[in-house]
């Protein structure tokens, strides 16, 4: 007994120092909404029982290693002790309940994060090799930064072109997949106005790790005169295609002549490109367009086929020529 | 020459090389006649490599018993291969102490190869922005490393299965001998053909290979999924081979619960290998077909669903974790009575245990896919499902801790990576519950967090107890054993580094590091731990080193140690080192129970008769 005696107490220390030094370094990002204090609610309590179960665990391992250890001259073995029923039912049922209970509260805050408020503004997010894209239905605007009023459900409604994607925003905490074929949804309800990042995380192909778009979290008024200046303003080509390029074609190709995955667009306009087979090509309007709809048409010399996915369902017409307006301004 | 080209091994390998352009030229030669193209790289590299599997092991000559049977003729079974020195490693072989030796050579080749490919993309992600790799490379080495290792896993545990079990129970070997040289031999070719997906434009798809990302992935995909498809069967047929060896050849007097412990464990893992794996190469082939064929199952186009593959996938992939993890801590549990001098605390909990992992395991696979799309009231009874696992994993820890107590604690390698195995394999079941509960797991899902927690249940459930397996049998395996300096350098060059690379994937995956990315923002403020996480990777790594030249130099030149000593109660230490050809020469007969250390008088075994 005198050994318990010693080991509880250690325990307890144990347990409220782990707990403390977790909890002083800072776990987990700004909680910037409704969700997130309901996940971060979840994971206080789980720290709780992590902190104690390591502590019950280690320091008592530790303990009974020092103090049972064979000392010098010693030969013998220890106690002769091949069980009891009574403790093996005790930590079997204990962490059952526990379990359950853990669940049940993991349950009830699930609830929480999905309740409906029937008043939430609807968006629709679409994802792409290797872009996001997201349009506002009501306004009809469609933008490369998902903009938020602050305090307001949105339900996002998601699809995606190709292969899967995850919208993740590590503020917000929630997470959901985006699967071709089907039309999967989230709900989030902003509560801090601030910038924050949207990663994809489902590997999806060479430039994953670049498909990251901007979440900005504004008031209600800041949100409506961004809406009314993207129906009203009139867009000069050049700088709508740069707004396009930005959302799906900057994670492959830089425009100051760094390398990425795909061939720069500084001095591209008007320049010969030779071609993986050896010609080469002038890189006029026609050259550009094709380049987006058909990219494996005209592979560049030094890079491979099938990287780049085609435009065509993506980019309607007007989009493409603003497009390759914006290449031409970077070109000779 | 002539030697080195009579070796099983070179045989297969020529055969197999001979056979992927059989195969390739008979794809053509259809082709032809068809009036089409001549060349279509995917079906004939897809063909090509498949029977230039089987090629290599007509080549090794695996099969000619089988074709001798079929005709009628007469084929021997008392083979005696220990004439032949370390080349029996290299050939076929009907001993299970041989074949389990070769699985143990080629999951550490497969280790290192794998610990490698980790390495190369942790130095790349010391920094952010790309330094060396390209991201299509970084995605194939990373993807690549994740299914070596699984490969080396399951290897590593076949080992440690087929060299121990039938010496546990007192077997002259295992119940299909033959079979259990095919279920070796088929993994060498499927290993080969894996990794060539390196040198056939590689994949991007993680080990997961989710389509439709696999749909349209390089040729490597291919590769990639048939060898995986050919380990398996190395796994079904093994785990078949285990389970009939247990039910039939036990000793006298081995009742289910006097049977040492890690003969429970590797039931509960047969049992998964042999029902489950079925699944993954089902998932993988449903994919190759899709690809070939045009046949839709996953694409949405024709009516596919990409979340019907994870489902598939997952049915295996997670009761796989229980098949990386159960021996190892089958190995605690047998272990830890040795060093501390006592019984197995409670040894019919920690038994029913295993079986209770293996079962619940099978039905809480959609733990991995609460951001899926799937429907969405699936995840409530899967969080439920998932949480029930924490129970038997508790039942072990609790008890292992009771077994210490009260002993007279020894210490020897082996028991240092005991311990250290059951600390991160702690972290790594603590870690569990908070992505097992569906709201917290919205944000920890395809995070580092979940690297660092898997990681810590790979390195606590297999490779700490798995190294403590090979300081505590290598003896028994060579006469000699392994230099303890050595050990306890290698023990505290993984150990901490370990803990520390694990704590900190943790905590960047908290603050948003995503997982399986190329590169990450510097502005996310990762950089320093990430720049940690690779040195301590580097530090790991030397442990692994400082290993393999312990085991080269002891296997040589080791202390001898022929006699029992770790005083242990087992039967493979009442008779001496190195174990003869054909195990016991005396018929055995279990007398007692297997862990009554510090009963006076008590035996587990007992030899009958005279030579």
């Amino acid at each position: 007994m005198k050994h318990f005696a010693i080991v509880a107490p250690l325990v307890l220390i144990s347990t409220w120092l782990v707990h403390t030094g977790l909890t002083a370094i800072g776990l987990l990002p700004v909680e910037a909404s409704l969700q997130a204090v309901s996940i971060d609610a979840q994971i206080q309590i789980q720290l709780w029982l992590i902190s104690f179960l390591f502590s019950l665990i280690v320091v008592t391992l530790f303990y009974g290693l020092v103090v049972f250890r064979r000392r010098p001259g010693e030969t013998g073995d220890g106690a002769h002790i091949e069980g009891s029923t009574r403790l093996e039912i005790a930590w079997t049922l204990i962490p059952l309940i526990t379990v359950l209970v853990l669940a049940y509260l993991g349950a009830q805050s699930l609830r929480d994060i999905r309740r409906v408020d029937p008043s939430a503004m609807e968006v629709d997010v679409t994802a792409g090799q290797w872009y996001w894209s997201f349009a506002y239905p009501d306004s009809g605007v469609t933008s490369d930064t998902l903009y938020l009023p602050i305090n307001r459900q949105v339900l996002l409604r998601m699809n995606s072109k190709d292969v899967i994607h995850s919208f993740w925003v590590p503020q917000f905490r929630v997470k959901q997949d985006l699967v071709p074929g089907q039309t999967t949804e989230l709900r989030v309800t902003p509560t801090l106005a601030g910038e924050y990042p949207l990663l994809c995380t489902e590997l999806c192909g060479t430039s994953h790790a670049y498909m990251v778009a901007k979440v900005k979290v504004v008031s209600d008024a800041e949100f409506a005169g961004w809406i009314s200046q993207q129906t009203t303003a009139v867009v000069d080509p050049v700088v709508q295609g740069r707004q396009l390029s930005q959302q799906y074609c900057a994670a492959c190709h830089s425009v100051d002549g760094s390398q990425k995955v795909g061939p720069t667009w500084l001095g591209l306009a008007g320049s010969n490109v030779p071609l993986a087979d050896g010609s080469s090509v002038l890189a006029d309007e026609a050259y550009l367009k094709n380049s987006i709809l058909n990219p494996n048409l005209n592979i560049v010399a030094g890079y491979s086929p099938n990287v780049m996915p085609s435009f065509s369902g993506t980019l309607d017409d007007a989009k493409v020529s603003a497009l390759v307006a914006y290449i031409q301004s970077l070109g000779k | 020459m002539k030697k080195f080209l009579s070796l099983g091994l070179i045989r297969g390998l020529i055969w197999q090389a001979i056979g992927t352009a059989v195969g390739m030229g008979f794809i053509s030669l259809i082709r032809v006649l068809l009036g089409m193209d001549v060349w279509a790289v995917e079906p004939a590299a897809v063909f090509g490599a498949l029977v230039g599997a089987f090629s290599f092991l007509g080549g090794v000559g695996i099969l000619t018993d089988w074709f001798r049977w079929a005709q009628g003729k007469e084929t021997t079974d008392e083979l005696d291969d220990s004439h032949l020195g370390w080349a029996r490693y290299f050939g076929p072989s009907l001993d299970h102490k041989v074949i389990g030796i070769q699985y143990l050579i080629f999951s550490l080749f497969l280790m290192l190869v794998g610990g490698s490919f980790a390495l190369i993309f942790r130095t790349e992600l010391a920094e952010a922005q790309m330094q060396f790799l390209s991201p299509d490379l970084y995605n194939t080495i990373m993807s690549l490393h994740g299914m070596i290792m699984i490969v080396s896993i399951l290897l590593g545990v076949a080992a440690f299965m087929n060299y121990l079990v039938p010496l546990l129970i007192g077997a002259k070997d295992m119940a299909f001998p033959r079979l259990n040289s095919f279920s070796f031999w088929i993994a060498v070719p499927a290993g080969i053909i894996l990794l060539s997906s390196l040198l056939t434009g590689g994949f991007d798809t993680g080990w997961t290979g989710y389509p439709p990302l696999s749909a349209r992935a390089p040729l490597g995909m291919q590769m990639f999924f048939l060898g995986v498809s050919l380990a398996g069967y190395s796994s079904i047929l093994g785990g078949l081979n285990l389970i009939v060896t247990v039910m039939r050849y036990r000793a006298n007097g081995m009742t289910a619960f006097r049977m040492p412990i890690f003969v429970w464990s590797a039931m509960a893992t047969s049992l998964i290998t042999l029902t489950a794996t079925q699944l993954i190469g089902l998932s993988f082939q449903m994919v190759m077909l899709q690809r070939l064929f045009g046949l839709g199952f996953f694409d949405p186009i024709k009516g596919g669903n990409p979340i019907l593959f994870q489902h598939l996938f997952w049915f295996y992939s997670h009761p796989a974790v229980y098949v990386f993890v159960l021996p190892g801590l089958g190995i605690i549990s047998e272990l830890l009575p040795v060093f501390v001098r006592k019984p197995l605390f409670g040894y019919r909990w920690v038994a029913m245990s295993s079986l209770g992992i293996a079962l619940v395991g099978f039905l809480v696979w959609a733990h991995h896919m609460f951001t899926s799309g799937m429907q969405e009231y699936l995840r409530v009874p899967f969080m439920y499902s998932t949480m029930l696992v924490a129970v038997p994993t508790g039942v072990k820890f609790f008890s292992w801790v009771a077994t210490v107590w009260r002993g007279k604690i020894t210490f020897a390698v082996p028991m240092y990576f005991l311990l250290v195995g059951i600390v991160v394999f702690l972290l790594g079941g603590l870690t569990g519950p908070p992505s097992a509960v569906v709201s917290s797991d919205l944000h920890l899902q395809d995070t580092y967090y979940i690297v660092g927690h898997f990681h810590e249940t790979m390195f606590g459930g297999y490779i700490f107890p798995f190294f403590a397996a090979i300081f505590y049998w290598f003896p028994k395996m060579t006469g000699r054993r392994l230099s303890e300096k050595l050990g306890k350098i290698q023990f505290w060059l993984m150990g901490p580094s370990f803990i520390i690379m694990s704590l900190l994937m943790m905590r960047i995956g908290l603050l948003g590091m995503r997982r399986r990315i190329a590169d990450y923002d510097p502005t996310m403020g990762f950089q320093p731990y990430h720049f940690t996480m690779t040195v301590m990777g580097f530090i790991t790594g030397l442990g692994v080193l400082v290993f393999l030249y312990n085991l080269v130099t002891s296997w040589k030149n080791g202390e001898l140690a022929t006699d029992n000593i770790w005083n242990s109660r087992s039967p493979e230490w009442q008779v001496p080192s190195p174990m003869p050809v054909h195990n016991y020469d005396r018929d055995l007969e279990v007398v007692g129970e297997p862990y009554d250390y510090g009963l006076a008088g008590s035996h587990y075994v007992a030899f009958k008769g005279g030579k």
